[in-house]
């Protein structure tokens, strides 16, 4: 197996709760600025710290074996709720490389793949005999993800993730959205003039604010 | 072959489908604010790249902005920063901004409704994940991450691949006083929080033909608590008497070819949708919520539920309620009225009519934010402002306030709050907050007794 068709190997954590949602990834006090860095302070920071900053040494994250965790498990509904892109960028920021879970919140979904941050749907099934080798500090050691082959790997366990062609490419790639979708330019130019005559009020707009 | 609504908006909106199978889909209205704009125009900045449609973008302030009265901005650092980011970049690219203090200022999804910029068969996106409300003016609307604000910025197109279709049927005659929040907290039960992930709902049946644009705007704007991304009803008498009124309508300029445009908009005999559900609102209750999730939903005089599972059992404990026991009579110490979901001037009628010449509990802090200048404006012509201020509510200026806390208006920790919101996530009114989910009825019975009530029995 080439490396390059690996995501990556390292320890995974284990989040037991169904609908971890992006309220919680990234609470509001950490969301007011107006850069994409900085953010991986505040991750779980409602659940990762106590009053004043300190470390909350119950929470999985902060177990010493878990601090250099690659990849959350998690139940269903990862990332559900609102629509900050704050929670996959403090994500990624930390270090997270993947996120598995048996379903996410769509527009998570969305942002995780434009980040680079896999977002690796697993079946419940599967969820829950991942969960089942989390050890006693609540991490699972030397995961393999392998992201071409579509599959997540621990010891002698292994289990398929699911996820479209384009969004593998995505994560593959170093890929310009936009640029990708400016070569369609004359395609927009002409779609927008036929629209001017078919629908001329929603062109012709008047505010000034 | 019979389409769907959303089926019809869809195909009128592709600008072409893309070799991978996803469409590029043009988007009419994109509507802006300070939380989740400047890394956007950042990237565009970076890349040297312009705005494609400044034509078709709108700004407004509404998260980090202060309701306190007299305020033109954040009552904190990072927050004024913000905002001073967003109107630095709206002069820059020369859209529309509408700021703090503008007559037109407000939540983005309840301005951009309520002064026409959405209309029928549109397409419009924000970075907000509750810019679905604006389905309810029979568009397709959804709410988008950061990188797509990005993308919208500079090709005024997004790439999707188009989402699945489910149609709610709800009908019935609700009894008195139950509004459009119980039923769509009814339906978030009946659905749960991922229910409805990768869809968009139409909501059709008799009660929605019935329900009036404030209502509707209530119900579209909780789709997402199911998972959807997009929640549409529609466009019927009810939503061109209410575009009548609005300022940039296009039925002022484009009246005729806008009506033959919007006459298709319906979803037509046969269509398939890929799941079908129903609702009958005949006896429904006036709902709440018990837990941390929008879809953990009783009736307000119905017990907690027992805690079976570790979920319900951490809700509970976080909300400090004992599984078994009524919620009717549970002290409570904040009431809010307010946000995209309730902020409009029927809910503040519906709230001012149960408050009208009483005092709210006075161990309780009550809070009525209008969603928008023009709903303030409406509300203080009617004397309903007068009313919130006689009864003891705080009556502030328009913005999200509590509903996320963004502008640092929080419920204190471990204090417990009934808000017309559409989110009870922990912390999600503030760190500790507690969060019920109610009506605006439900949260001014509250108010009243100073405890979580029941509208009817007042
Ligand atoms: S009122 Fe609440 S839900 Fe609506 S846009 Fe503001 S923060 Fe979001």
């Amino acid at each position: 197996m080439p490396e390059e068709a690996k995501y990556g190997r390292g320890r995974c954590c284990v989040f037991g709760l169904e609908n971890i949602d992006t309220d919680v990834i990234i609470p509001q006090t950490e969301l007011v600025t107006v850069s994409k860095s900085g953010l991986a302070d505040g991750l779980f920071a409602r659940w990762r710290y106590k009053n004043d900053r300190i470390p909350n040494p119950d929470f999985v994250l902060n177990r010493p074996r878990n601090k250099e965790c690659r990849f959350l498990l998690a139940a269903a509904n990862f990332g559900c709720g609102s629509s900050r892109e704050h929670a996959a960028w403090a994500l990624t920021e930390y270090g997270v490389r993947a996120v598995i879970s048996p379903n996410f919140g769509e527009i998570f979904f969305r942002n995780s793949i434009r980040n680079g941050l896999l977002p690796a749907r697993i079946a419940a099934a599967d969820y829950r005999c991942l969960a089942s080798l989390a050890d006693g500090e609540g991490g699972i050691d030397d995961m393999i993800v392998d992201l071409t082959a579509g599959q997540i790997t621990v010891g002698r366990l292994t289990v398929p993730f699911s996820l479209d062609q384009v969004d593998r490419m995505r994560l593959l790639t170093d890929t310009d959205d936009i640029a990708e979708t400016l070569l369609h330019r004359t395609d927009i130019e002409g779609f927008v003039a036929a629209d001017r005559i078919r629908r001329p009020w929603v062109h012709q707009t008047l505010w000034e604010g | 072959m019979a389409l769907t609504l959303f089926d019809k908006i869809w195909a009128e909106h592709r600008v072409k489908t893309l070799d991978d199978g996803r469409d590029l889909i043009f988007i009419d209205r994109h509507l802006l604010h300070e939380v989740t704009s400047p890394q956007a125009y950042d990237g565009l900045d970076r890349m040297g790249r312009r705005l494609y449609q400044p034509a078709l973008t709108v700004a407004t302030e509404d998260h980090v902005v202060s309701t306190r009265p007299g305020r033109y901005g954040a009552d904190f650092e990072n927050g004024q920063a913000m905002l001073d980011t967003a109107r630095r970049n709206g002069r820059r690219y020369g859209i529309a901004y509408f700021d703090a203090n503008h007559p037109q200022q407000g939540i983005v999804h309840v301005m951009a409704s309520e002064q026409g910029m959405v209309a029928p068969g549109m397409t419009a996106v924000c970075g907000d994940s509750h810019t679905c409300t604006l389905g309810a003016l029979g568009a397709a609307a959804w709410g988008i991450g950061t990188s797509e604000v990005e993308h919208v910025l500079a090709t005024q197109t997004l790439v999707q691949a188009k989402p699945k279709t489910m149609r709610v049927g709800i009908d019935g005659c609700p009894p008195q006083g139950i509004t459009a929040k119980d039923i769509i907290l009814r339906l978030c039960r009946q659905v749960t929080i991922g229910g409805a992930t990768g869809h968009a709902i139409e909501y059709s049946g008799s009660y929605v033909r019935r329900l009036p644009m404030d209502g509707r705007f209530t119900l579209c704007n909780m789709s997402i608590e199911m998972g959807a991304r997009i929640g549409l009803i529609a466009p019927d008498e009810t939503t061109l008497r209410y575009l009548e009124d609005t300022r940039y309508s296009p039925l002022h300029d484009h009246r005729e070819a806008a009506l033959r445009s919007w006459a298709d908009l319906a979803t037509d005999e046969g269509a398939i949708f890929d799941h079908e559900m129903s609702l009958n609102v005949s006896a429904l209750a006036p709902q709440i919520t018990w837990g941390v999730t929008p879809d953990q939903v009783v009736d307000v005089d119905e017990p907690v539920p027992p805690s079976e599972s570790e979920v319900a059992r951490r809700a509970l404990e976080y909300m400090g309620l004992d599984a078994g026991k009524p919620l009717l009579g549970v002290p409570i110490n904040i009431v809010f009225v307010g946000s995209c979901t309730n902020g409009r001037i029927e809910d503040l009628r519906t709230a001012a009519a149960i408050l009208r010449g009483h005092r709210i509990d006075r161990r309780v802090r009550a809070f009525a934010v209008p969603g928008s200048q023009a709903v303030r404006a409406q509300a203080e012509a009617e004397g309903i402002a007068k009313i919130f201020r006689d009864a003891g509510v705080e009556w502030r200026e328009p913005g999200c306030s509590m509903c996320a806390g963004i502008n640092w208006e929080f419920v204190p920790h471990g204090e417990r709050c009934v808000s017309t919101t559409n989110r009870n996530f922990v912390g999600r009114q503030g760190p500790g907050a507690r969060t019920h989910l109610a009506s605006p009825a439900v949260a001014a019975a509250s108010a009243l007794v100073g405890a979580i009530a029941d509208p009817r029995r007042l």
